[in-house]
């Protein structure tokens, strides 16, 4: 860590680095390699589902696509590039000069594509690839998986290790590396989500670990968790992966929550509102993520009790998220707004997530989830969760620290465009859904009947379109990255955090001595 | 952590920890295991019954309460026996002890091993439902063409909560002449 | 060219003016447009909200639906409200000078209140619909239902009456090779029947790997678990026809296994359930009959459809499964055709055991045309008292 010199050139440069900002970047780039593979599969999805009838493929490989169009998103696109801002970001944002690790994190980086070339070559094995959904529920993923599914299994196991490794990375960074002076309340809003998001990771990936060791043992060492045969359960595989999967849930959201919480400030130029009721409700959510994980199984026959503690407990959730919606919301109330590239992704990630929120209010409620449960409302509802939320808030990141990244400000038109045409395509895809679903249509089927017909054209349109604004993203981040407007230091006008204080781009190294802090 | 020689010693500290959190929730994974069946019992979460005989400790009969009690039988998968329950459905007094059997027939030429497992519906029901004799506490051997009456007794508990009028007991019967031998020992565990 | 730019034109026009009827339908549930049966027609294709179905848990379930729709609009439409108004007022480029204030424990408190009272006032109807949905008490018919990989068995407990229901949709319509019937991909060969205004309770379980049983009419979606049992009930108030599907990814044809129960009255019922006791009686009887070639290939062909068509082709060429057009099975010793069809494929968990799933006709019809269609021309035959020999001698 003592030398302070430049990159090292060429390809050594990205193998060997141990350095924050490096690692930041290839986590994004690989992640958006990863959104992008994962939309052809989706698109994949959508094409067939232009209209009823087979035409284009066959189930067993519709069933493969809905698997790793899941997989990818979640574990490659989504994970990943929340783990590249936070190392972007974190350090300069606490003031320390690297993360407290930095030859793990070189390897939490580098094992990820090991992790995914493995997972993406199973599509091309005997047999094809995970075809059971990405809850991958047992016993279609264990007594009737194809054979592909050991490889499903260590590509997890690398992807929990990579995630648990950062995690640890963060946590220790976060604890031990912060400039004198900066005590916990006064970080930055994404520091926070982070570093519960990073204590719910270890909590739960290992989780998710031992379920597919479990799996991997029923299939190879003739045990039985989860077949009833020898005196297991294929619901405790349900119980154990949502005890992982709900907080899972909440991995991709609450950093998400940090992102907004900085960039709607900035374009009301206005301090957050109630920052430390956001803490205490991010810390809720994530308390709340451990206790309503069977919501998810209202159908598999629990008893009374049990729907109502899971069904109470879920709709609690519903309290601490609406403290931070009506935090936003005040944020942006009697401000002095401008509408920017990141802002109006920002908005539209506060609306549309509360969309997304009303409806998993919906989906709380326990004899109305017996309709709503396994249909396009469910589909409808996680999508409007994470691509507004997630994905929304991701791109509103990028447009907000590339210029500190790269010492370019990007093309503000192009910007524009880009969110309209997300803005557009997503709706038009997702907001069909939830009217399908009503309908009666489940999720996960290649075919459907005539009746469901003009809603998935819709659909399916609106996917292409949104598919294809991303490319545009593509354009616009390479083009901003080559050249353009140059950008001050401070980017923005009076944007709050020690980011800003440094020059743009940020130095190789930033904060080798501890700034001062206020 | 040879991995980050220069690492000072607060860091060090805090990392084995968290580590030691990553390890400890690998083992919860495994461990939700005997708590989901510990908590099964408990709640009747999923209908499963007792594994072993159960020990009648009082003779008495609640006469004044009629429970019907239906049997259900099926084959999974492959399980080519033909197996039904002798009658469909029983009027009980709760305490009574009950006797019954299901029939079992290989149709096959093969020696055959088969384990009956046992479901009871709706699912808190099973927590007042004791088997005292159960085919299902053994797996079944039968030889190419043999049949057999499986024998089964229960009482119903005369605690059971009163809105409980209708216990549906379901035996699914798998093929375990391959996987046997684990099954019985994963049986005896729990 | 220009023809395909003609078309995707008008289709996109077609689709605007339909999404522009969105609001209208959504607003009204498509029951204002319901004057005109044109607009029913375009509001059922249009299907937008959740069925109220035809039983009192299915009306209690969409009015608590609906309930909680209304809650989240309103609360959208005062947060969503509020948030416009700044967006319109409060910015830059109209003088808003921003104020300084940035907490309020009153404030905060109240919305953290506010809206844990929303939610007991919507935990109070969902807990007592759930508490009716729950109650068990005696029912007057049992069924069981078996989820199989991609079929569902219904058997109606105490009354030795039972069936599978297939998929009665044709390949030919999935691929596109012949118009799509009205009931495509929800339509089955032999429907669950039955009575209305009396307690059937289900009870659910699966054979191989989980499905879910789900009519939405019936407001009864329950997961089909291997080894498990789970039960449900409905008492129907209408007569008619109810579809569903399979609710739970369960494989390939997991979006073709769909769900039909017919209600009827109770006399009807009655007729049919007698009538199902006296098909089977004169099965039993057709056991012992001889069939001639064509009427066994003429009944394997459809058993052939029902059964087999998913996997090994319509023309047997083969996909999930072998091909069967000269394979060593259909072309090879018929004692070990017949052994492949009622005992399974040891280790092959796809094949099924036909022999508990199909009748001794149906079995050697269906063996009989596959041993001669698609140019196997094996010439032999089976009657079904041989495969009743076979299971006998085995």
């Amino acid at each position: 860590m003592g030398d302070h010199h430049g990159p090292a050139k060429g390809f050594g440069r990205w193998l060997f680095t141990t350095n924050h900002k490096d690692i930041g970047t290839m986590y994004l780039w690989f992640s958006f390699a990863m959104f992008l593979l994962g939309g052809v599969f989706a698109l994949v999805i959508r094409a067939e589902l232009f209209q009823p009838g087979l035409q284009l493929v066959r189930p067993e490989f519709f069933n493969q696509m809905t698997t790793m169009h899941g997989l990818a998103m979640v574990f490659g696109a989504v994970m990943p590039a929340f783990l590249g801002l936070a190392n972007w970001l974190i350090p300069m944002m606490v003031g320390a000069p690297d993360m407290a690790l930095p030859r793990m994190n070189n390897w939490s980086f580098w094992i990820l594509p090991f992790a995914f070339a493995l997972l993406a070559s199973t599509l091309f094995m005997e047999g094809g690839g995970p075809n059971f959904g990405w809850t991958f529920y047992a016993p279609l993923s264990t007594t009737y998986a194809p054979p592909s599914v050991t490889y499903f299994i260590f590509a997890i196991h690398i992807m929990g290790a990579s995630s648990i490794m950062g995690s640890i990375n963060i946590i220790a960074t976060i604890l031990n590396m912060r400039a004198p002076g900066m005590t916990l309340m006064k970080m930055p809003l994404f520091v926070w989500t982070w570093l519960i998001t990073a204590y719910l990771l270890i909590a739960v990936m290992p989780v998710l670990a031992g379920c597919v060791t479990m799996m991997l043992m029923d299939i190879h060492f003739g045990t039985s968790f989860f077949s009833a045969a020898g005196g297991g359960d294929p619901i405790l595989f349900q119980h154990v992966f949502w005890f992982f999967g709900h907080p899972e849930v909440y991995i991709m959201i609450l950093p998400a929550f940090g992102i907004a919480s900085a960039i709607i400030p900035t374009f009301a130029r206005k301090p957050l509102f109630g920052y430390a009721s956001m803490v205490y409700a991010t810390a809720s959510i994530a308390f709340l993520s451990f206790i309503v994980w069977a919501h998810h199984m209202f159908t598999v026959g629990m008893p009374i009790a049990g729907e109502l503690f899971f069904m109470y407990a879920t709709m609690l959730i519903a309290v601490p998220t609406g403290v931070k919606v009506f935090n936003w919301v005040s944020t942006m109330f009697r401000g002095s707004m401008t509408f920017e590239t990141p802002m109006l992704f920002a908005i539209a990630f506060v609306i549309l997530f509360s969309i997304g929120g009303f409806s998993g209010l919906m989906l709380a409620i326990a004899p109305a989830d017996f309709q709503y449960h396994d249909t396009y409302f469910v589909v409808a509802h996680f999508h409007y969760v994470l691509v507004p939320g997630a994905i929304f808030s991701i791109m509103a990141a990028v447009y907000y620290w590339l210029p500190k990244w790269c010492g370019n400000m990007y093309d503000e038109r192009l910007g524009k465009a880009h969110f309209w045409l997300s803005f557009i395509g997503l709706n038009v895809t997702f907001f069909p859904m939830h009217f399908v679903g009503l309908a009666g249509m489940p999720r996960r089927i290649p075919d459907y009947a005539l009746q469901f017909a003009d809603f998935n054209q819709i659909a399916s349109m609106g996917a292409f379109l949104f598919g294809f604004s991303q490319v545009f993203f593509l354009f616009i981040v390479i083009k901003t990255i080559r050249g353009g407007a140059k950008a001050t230091d401070e980017v923005w006008e009076n944007p709050e955090g020690l980011e800003w204080t440094i020059p743009s781009p940020a130095p190789y190294h930033t904060f080798t001595t501890p700034p001062p802090i206020k | 952590m040879a991995l980050e020689p220069e690492i000072k010693t607060p860091v060090r500290t805090l990392v084995v920890r968290l580590v030691l959190v990553t390890i400890g929730m690998f083992g919860f994974g495994f461990a939700l295991v005997p708590l989901y069946d510990l908590f099964c019992d408990v709640t009747g979460l999923n209908g499963k019954t007792n594994a072993e005989a159960f020990v009648r400790v009082t003779e008495l009969i609640d006469t004044s309460r009629q429970v019907t009690v239906q049997f259900v039988a099926t084959n999974n998968e492959q399980m080519l026996w033909e197996f039904r329950p002798e009658v469909f459905k029983v009027k009980v007094h709760p305490g009574q002890e009950i006797e019954t059997t299901f029939y079992a027939r290989n149709p096959s030429s093969k020696e055959m091993v088969a384990q009956a497992i046992p479901s009871v519906s709706p699912g808190r029901a099973a927590a007042y439902f004791h088997k005292t004799e159960c085919f299902c506490f053994n797996q079944q051997l039968l030889t190419g063409g043999e049949s057999v009456d499986m024998p089964l007794k229960f009482i119903v508990d005369r605690d059971l909560p009163s809105n409980v009028n209708t216990i549906t007991l379901s035996y699914t019967l798998f093929d375990v002449t391959e996987t046997g031998v684990i099954s019985v020992d994963s049986m005896a565990m729990r | 060219m220009r023809l395909i730019t003609k078309q995707l034109a008008s289709k996109l026009l077609l689709v605007f003016s339909r999404l522009m009827m969105l609001p209208v339908l959504l607003m009204t549930g498509g029951q204002v447009l319901a004057a005109s049966d044109a607009a029913v027609d375009e509001a059922q294709r249009w299907g937008l909200n959740m069925t109220e179905g035809v039983t009192a848990v299915s009306r209690e379930i969409y009015d608590l639906h609906m309930l909680i729709f209304w809650i989240c609009v309103w609360i959208g439409v005062v947060v969503f409200g509020i948030m416009f108004y700044s967006m319109i007022m409060h910015r830059k480029s109209v003088g808003a000078v921003p104020a300084k204030f940035h907490e309020s424990t009153a404030v905060e408190l109240a919305w953290t209140i506010v809206p844990a009272i929303i939610l007991v006032l919507m935990a109070i109807p969902a807990t007592s619909s759930l508490i009716k949905i729950y109650d068990t008490t005696e029912a007057d018919i049992d069924i069981k239902i078996v989820g199989h990989q991609w079929k569902w068995q219904y058997e109606y407990l105490g009354q030795d009456v039972g069936f599978f229901s297939n998929l009665s949709t044709s390949q030919d319509e999935i691929y596109g090779l012949v118009p799509k019937g009205e009931h495509y991909l929800l339509e089955v060969d032999e429907p669950l029947v039955i009575p209305i205004n009396k307690k059937i309770r289900f009870l659910i379980t699966a054979n191989d790997v989980l499905h879910a049983w789900w009519v939405p009419a019936l407001a009864v979606k329950r997961d089909a678990i291997p080894g498990y049992i789970n039960d449900a009930w409905t008492i129907v108030e209408e007569p008619g026809t109810y579809r569903g599907q399979c609710a739970e990814l369960c494989g390939k044809e997991h979006g073709f296994m769909p769900i039909v129960v017919e209600a009827m009255e109770e006399q009807d019922y009655q007729n049919w359930l007698a009538g199902k006791k006296q098909e089977a009686e004169e099965l039993r009887a057709a056991m012992s009959q001889t069939f001639s070639m064509d009427e066994l290939y003429a009944r394997g062909e459809k058993v052939y459809q029902a059964n087999c068509v998913a996997c090994h082709g319509v023309n047997g060429e083969g996909g999930l499964g072998p091909s069967l057009v000269g394979s060593g099975i259909t072309t090879g010793p018929i004692d070990n055709h017949i052994n492949v069809m009622v005992n399974g494929v040891a280790g092959n968990v796809v094949m099924p055991v036909f022999g508990n799933q199909l009748n001794n006709i149906d079995l050697a019809s269906v063996i009989t045309f596959k041993r001669n269609a698609w140019g196997n021309n094996m010439g032999d035959q089976l009657q079904p008292v041989d495969i009743l020999t076979f299971k006998k001698n085995q």
